[in-house]
């Protein structure tokens, strides 16, 4: 047992080493990250993001996309790829307090914006509420989607509350309510391939009537 | 993706002449149609002009009483705001039926009508497509095209316009604000904005090289009861298989433009004079031309009980 406490690589640090992007550059069909390429033509470009609070000066090349920008530059694994396509919402970051998937916009086209992951949310030791909220109602499997869920679902609560309506708003003069039907339609960018989104509906839910 | 050199825009003549002077150079806003493309290596410009940062981003009033949309208002602000919910309902659903919230955060006024087709063999590259390799045929044609064109198809191209939005911004009358290389204003109907795909359906629009879109005016508001009605295969974040932007009147009176049939917002104002003779005229009327795939025949029918609902709806 000893050894076994005492083996300290995680699954976070093999990600973060680079074994597993390149077991993922093998897969075809799989996007892979994009490294420092060294093809003619190839541009360099300065960035200084602030990220969770911290800015980060950062030098890329223009093709880097802010989620390759997070996960393969500033080790930010927490913030997941997905499709890369914008179609999964694993990516889903808050800039300027706004979710959008940070798998289709441009490292360099976010000088000085203010970037939040997962990993600005909370910690292992203090959660978020929203993180506390997914593990009491049990709302993941694999956990692959849960960083795009909990940060696509902190944005649904800001945005019923600024009054932005969506396809389930039944009257379009009126402020949106916060209603499962709500929740739902706003959470469709976010896919979860393991079926959690009953739990994940019930946590969002707990969170909204915590804040009310 | 390719390799590009990027900057950003300064101001919007700068942004032109640089963008019409310098090969494979584009603009780029929300970028999630630009983006995606270019991953597939579909789109391979050599240079972009960061346009984010230019004051395109707020909606006024017109002197005419309407609106004046800035080309880089999002999806979300133009949806949300408060004088397009009260008098320009339509367009607020349609907007709100496309996309996700992730999306329509980023997506852009004008992106959104310059968007490209979601044709699957325009997005596989290893498919002939005349709209992505001028010449090299449609895969479409005798392909999977159950979510193809009916009316206004050609022989190269049977491809749809995706957008929700622009079928609002159609049944609305919107008018497209654009600056060309040189600083030449030019303002043009939304009617005539996009192009049928004939022989070359690799144009899209009437947009010039360089010509950037500044602005989308709606005229003042024309009342009525305002439905946007989009069917899809999955009940939210899906494309329309067809969709009806409708705006009717109490007379009975109204218009009508249809999205999913063809490489463009479909409206035919002609055949709105047939409403307050029921749907089957008028769906009649406005596909006169359709040229329906086996496997896209449903539309026909889909659309006409589709109108049924919302005459139904517009009525209470």
């Amino acid at each position: 047992m000893e050894n076994i406490t005492g083996f300290t690589v995680s699954r976070r640090s093999i990600l973060v080493s680079g074994t597993a992007s390149i077991a993922v550059s093998a897969v075809p069909g799989v996007a892979a990250p994009q490294r420092h390429a060294k093809e003619s033509g190839t541009a360099v470009t300065r960035v200084a993001l602030t990220v969770n609070g911290k800015t980060q000066p950062l030098e890329l090349d223009t093709r880097t996309t802010l989620l390759d920008a997070l996960r393969e530059h500033l080790k930010l694994t927490g913030t997941k790829k997905g499709c890369d396509h914008g179609q999964c919402g694993a990516c889903t970051v808050l800039v300027d307090g706004r979710r959008i998937n940070s798998c289709l916009t441009l490292a360099v086209m976010h000088e000085g914006d203010s970037i939040t992951t997962i990993e600005g949310l909370g910690t292992a030791d203090k959660l978020h509420p929203m993180q506390a909220a997914f593990v009491a109602h049990d709302g993941y499997q694999c956990g692959y989607c849960t960083p795009g869920q909990i940060c696509s679902a902190l944005a649904v609560l800001d945005e019923i509350k600024a009054g932005i309506p969506s396809h389930a708003t039944a009257d379009l003069e009126a402020d949106p309510r916060i209603t499962t039907d709500e929740i739902r339609e706003r959470m469709s960018g976010n896919i979860c391939r393991c079926g959690a989104y009953s739990n994940i509906v019930e946590a969002i839910v707990e969170v909204a009537e915590t804040r009310a | 993706m390719r390799p590009f050199s990027y900057e950003r825009a300064k101001s919007v003549t700068e942004a032109v002449d640089t963008v019409a002077h310098r090969p494979g150079g584009r603009f780029i806003a929300g970028g999630t149609n630009l983006l995606d493309l270019m991953k597939l290596q579909i789109e391979v410009p050599g240079h972009l002009v960061d346009i984010n940062g230019l004051d395109l981003d707020r909606i006024e009033e017109t002197a005419e009483g309407g609106l004046r949309i800035g080309a880089l208002v999002r999806n979300t602000d133009l949806a949300a705001d408060k004088r397009v919910r009260k008098s320009y309902g339509l367009l607020s659903r349609a907007l709100v039926a496309g996309a996700s919230g992730q999306l329509r955060n980023k997506a852009t006024t004008a992106g959104n009508l310059l968007q490209r087709t979601r044709c699957p063999y325009f997005y596989d590259t290893n498919q002939p497509c005349n709209k992505r390799k001028p010449g090299s045929g449609c895969a479409a044609i005798g392909g999977f095209s159950r979510n193809h064109a009916i009316v206004g198809a050609s022989e190269a191209c049977i491809a749809t316009h995706p957008s929700d939005m622009a079928i609002a911004m159609r049944a609305l009358d919107a008018t497209i604000e654009t600056v060309k290389p040189g600083g030449k204003k030019r303002h043009i109907p939304i009617a005539d904005l996009h192009v049928l795909p004939g022989a070359t359906p690799h144009i899209e629009t009437v947009i010039e090289p360089g010509e950037m879109i500044t602005a989308v005016t709606l005229p003042k508001p024309v009342g009525g009861t305002h439905v946007y009605h989009k069917v899809r295969d999955r009940a939210s974040y899906a494309f329309a298989l067809i969709s009806i932007g409708a705006i009717v009147q109490k007379d009975g009176t109204g218009r009508i433009a249809l999205g999913g049939v063809a490489h463009k917002p479909w409206r035919v104002e002609a055949a709105e004079a047939e409403l307050p003779r029921g749907v089957k005229t008028t769906v009649s009327a406005i596909l006169a031309d359709a040229k329906p795939t086996r496997e896209n025949a449903f539309k026909l029918p889909l659309i006409e009980r589709a109108l049924g609902a919302i005459l139904a709806q517009a009525r209470g």
